[in-house]
Formats: structure tokens, C-alpha cells, sequence
């Protein structure tokens, strides 16, 4: 495999959240607004990038039994680090995101490319592999967080876009886009869009439908 | 003071929901959500270890990491609260882990039943983010018990639910692109506004 292969292919190939189903909590909660959801991405990034570093540097000297309590160690010691960078550079960012940093320990993506990708392959690589992994997870909570913050409250990165009635401009908000529900529909849209464009990742059917036997007789 | 509790359990059920409104334990949520049986058996594994975890992990927050939480070994100074996501996990996995001995020796019919879900459970977010919540709202012992009980509830219906629909889902005809993840993700959807309305309850 060639490094820009393992970069490049979960961003549409293999997206994380479209296709392999990790990581999708927090691509839900957090993207309300755009920055809240870019502080986010970073800082899955770097979590995924680095946990898969060094869990693959020392893939070697870890016993199969205990593995997971390994991995987990690894990642919830760097979640913690970059729990503190943050309450330390963003505090108010910080304090929006409250409990969803912490839970990028059982985010899915981390534990899945460790176990997945990094107890098999090289450090460079693995490395490599935790930041497409992280950035095909940040392209799809920036497309949700861009649509909900501009429907939402017409503004984007906290820019002021299309001037809300409220504040005596044009555009009413649609509150449902800022309701938890609307997460889900713009998710399941966009893996739609997705697989119309890459249709070989189309499920199979689990149960053929036969024709209309009422029409089929006359 | 039974109604205080009462209404904490209910909101940790239906308003503040851990997978509908909070989005937790979405992987496994859509995962394992194809079968109402198997969603039952991991609906009852997740509150089983959710009522354990949470109270747990609000001793071990109280008595060793808050800030001079440390105060009954003479170390009133020291705040630890920085360890808590590794401890949190920790406990977590090692309850797990614990659950999973106990049942196999004791109760093998449980055991068989729970078995393959038990160890899926360490990383399923609502149990951690249970026990996160706790902390955040600086919840006492009893209420963290009725917290842990309420949201394992909560998520354990919404499965349940799901499995339902998805069951009689799969005679339908779905747009191509649209099947498996995709329409799940929307009938998720349409399940958590109908259970947005229930903020509108004042308790």
C-alpha cells in the first residue's frame, strides 16, 4: 500500500462514517456550530493520528490477551492531553463541547484503526492512516455543521450571512435544523449522495420484492 | 422525596434520552439493531452495567478525584480531576470484565444471553458518557443510581424500538442508494423528533 492510498482513501472510498459506521455519535452532537465542530475535528485527528502511532510502535511487545485495555490506556491518556490543551487555548469551545472531547475515547474511529490498521502496520504508516481516518471524519461534520449553522442561523464560522428577522434582516432561522433530529436527516441525505455517486458501496438487499400481483394479472 | 427521584428518572428516560437526543452509543445503536431479540439482550446488558458503572464511578470521583475530594488522607490540596477520563474508562472495563466472570460462573443462562454483547459494552459511549454527565451535574450517590438506572432504560427502549422498525423495514422498497445506513439513519431521525416532544415536560 502506498501512503497516499492510505491517506486518501477515507475520505470518499472508505469514509469512516458512510461506509465502515464509526465514529457517528459525535459527528452528531457537536456540529451544531462550525468552529465547535472544527476544534472537534482536530482534535479527533490528532487523537487518531498519535494513538495509532504508538500503539503501532509497540505492536509487538503487546500481548493479544490484553490488548484492549492497552489501547484504551494509550488513547484515554491522549485524550486527556488534548482535554487540557484545550481547556487551556479554548476554553469557551471547550466548555460547548463538555462531555464529547472525553467520550473520544469510545469514538469508534480510534479504537477501530488501532485495532485495524495499527496492530498490522508499520508506524509511518499507521500514522498516515489515523489522519485520513480523521480528516474523511472531519469532511462529513463540516458539510453537516456548515448546513446546520447556515439554515439554522444564517451565519457561518459565526459570521453573520443571511441577516436573521430577529435581527431585523430577511432570513427567519429553521429551528429545526439546530434540534438534534435534523443530524440524523442530513447524515442519512448525504450517504445517499454518496453511494449515488459510488454506487459499488449500494447494500444488498435482504429481501426481493416481487412484482405487483394485481397488475401483473391483468 | 420519592417524587424528586421519580421525576429524575423519567427525564434521564424520555428528555434528556441517551441515544435520541444525546446521540450516544450511536455505532452499536445502528449496528446491532437489526434484530429485536439481539437488540433486547444488548438493551439489558448496557442497563445491567450502566446501573453499576455510574454510582461507581461517582464514588470514585467524590472520594479521590474532585478537588479535595483527597481531604480524609490529609491531602486536601491535590485535585485529580484531570485522571478522569482514564479512570472512568478503567472502572468501566474492569466492571465489564468482572460482570462478565461472575455471570459466566454464576449465571450461565444470563451469561449466554449477554455473552457476545458484554464486551461491546466498554466501548459504547452512553456508558461512559453516563458516567461524564454525572460528574458534569455533580450528581450525589443516590442520584447518580437513579441516573445510571433512567438513561440505561432509556437507551435500552430506543434499540428496541429501532430493531421493531427495522424489522418490518426490510420488506419495503427502498431507493437504492438510500438502503441499509442510510434510510436507518432517517428513521432515526423521525424517532427523536418524536421524542423531542417530550421537552416540553417540566418535571
Amino acid at each position: 500500500m502506498n501512503p497516499k492510498e492510505v491517506l486518501l482513501n477515507p475520505l470518499f472510498n472508505n469514509n469512516p462514517i458512510g461506509l465502515q459506521m464509526l465514529g457517528i455519535c459525535s459527528a452528531l452532537a457537536v456540529t451544531t456550530k462550525m468552529s465547535v465542530a472544527l476544534v472537534m475535528c482536530i482534535a479527533l485527528t490528532t487523537v487518531t493520528a498519535f494513538s495509532n502511532l504508538f500503539i503501532s510502535l509497540i505492536r509487538n511487545q503487546i500481548p493479544s490477551s490484553v490488548r484492549i485495555i492497552v489501547q484504551m490506556a494509550i488513547i484515554a491518556s491522549l485524550v486527556i492531553v488534548v482535554d487540557q490543551v484545550l481547556g487551556a487555548v479554548a476554553y469557551d469551545i471547550s466548555k460547548q463541547l463538555s462531555v464529547f472531547v472525553g467520550l473520544i475515547i469510545t469514538n469508534c474511529i480510534v479504537m477501530g484503526r488501532a485495532e485495524a490498521f495499527a496492530m498490522q502496520n508499520p508506524p509511518g504508516l499507521s500514522f498516515i492512516d489515523g489522519i485520513g481516518n480523521g480528516l474523511g471524519y472531519s469532511v462529513v461534520l463540516m458539510i453537516v455543521a456548515t448546513i446546520r449553522e447556515f439554515f439554522g442561523s444564517g451565519s457561518l464560522f459565526g459570521i453573520e450571512v443571511m441577516p436573521l428577522v430577529t435581527n431585523g434582516g430577511w432570513y427567519s432561522s429553521m429551528g429545526l435544523m439546530l434540534l438534534p433530529p435534523s443530524a440524523f436527516f442530513i447524515i442519512g441525505l448525504l450517504i445517499w449522495v454518496l453511494r449515488e455517486w459510488k454506487t459499488d458501496q449500494v447494500e444488498e438487499v435482504e429481501f426481493e420484492i416481487g412484482g405487483h400481483t394485481a397488475l401483473s394479472r391483468i | 422525596m420519592v417524587e424528586y427521584y421519580l421525576s429524575l428518572f423519567v427525564r434521564a428516560v424520555f428528555i434528556e434520552n441517551m441515544a435520541l437526543v444525546f446521540f450516544l452509543g450511536m455505532c452499536t445503536f445502528i449496528a446491532i439493531s437489526k434484530k429485536i431479540e439481539t437488540a433486547m439482550g444488548l438493551g439489558i446488558a448496557v442497563v445491567v452495567v450502566q446501573t453499576i458503572t455510574v454510582p461507581v464511578n461517582n464514588l470514585i470521583y467524590q472520594f479521590l478525584l474532585a478537588e479535595g475530594a483527597l481531604a480524609w488522607a490529609g491531602l486536601s490540596e491535590v485535585d485529580l480531576s484531570f485522571l478522569g477520563f482514564l479512570s472512568y474508562i478503567g472502572v468501566i472495563a474492569a466492571i465489564v470484565q468482572i460482570l462478565e466472570m461472575f455471570l459466566d460462573k454464576y449465571v450461565p443462562v444470563l451469561y449466554n444471553a449477554l455473552g457476545v454483547f458484554l464486551p461491546l459494552i466498554t466501548v459504547n459511549c452512553a456508558i461512559l458518557g453516563g458516567s461524564l454527565f454525572m460528574v458534569n451535574r455533580d450528581y450525589n450517590f443516590p442520584e447518580s443510581v437513579v441516573y445510571g438506572f433512567g438513561s440505561g432504560v432509556g437507551w435500552a427502549i430506543a434499540i428496541v424500538v429501532l430493531a421493531g422498525i427495522r424489522e418490518k423495514m426490510k420488506y419495503s422498497n427502498v431507493p437504492e442508494g438510500l438502503r441499509g445506513l442510510g434510510i436507518t439513519f432517517i428513521t432515526v431521525g423521525l424517532m427523536s423528533l418524536g421524542f423531542m416532544s417530550f421537552g416540553g415536560i417540566s418535571l
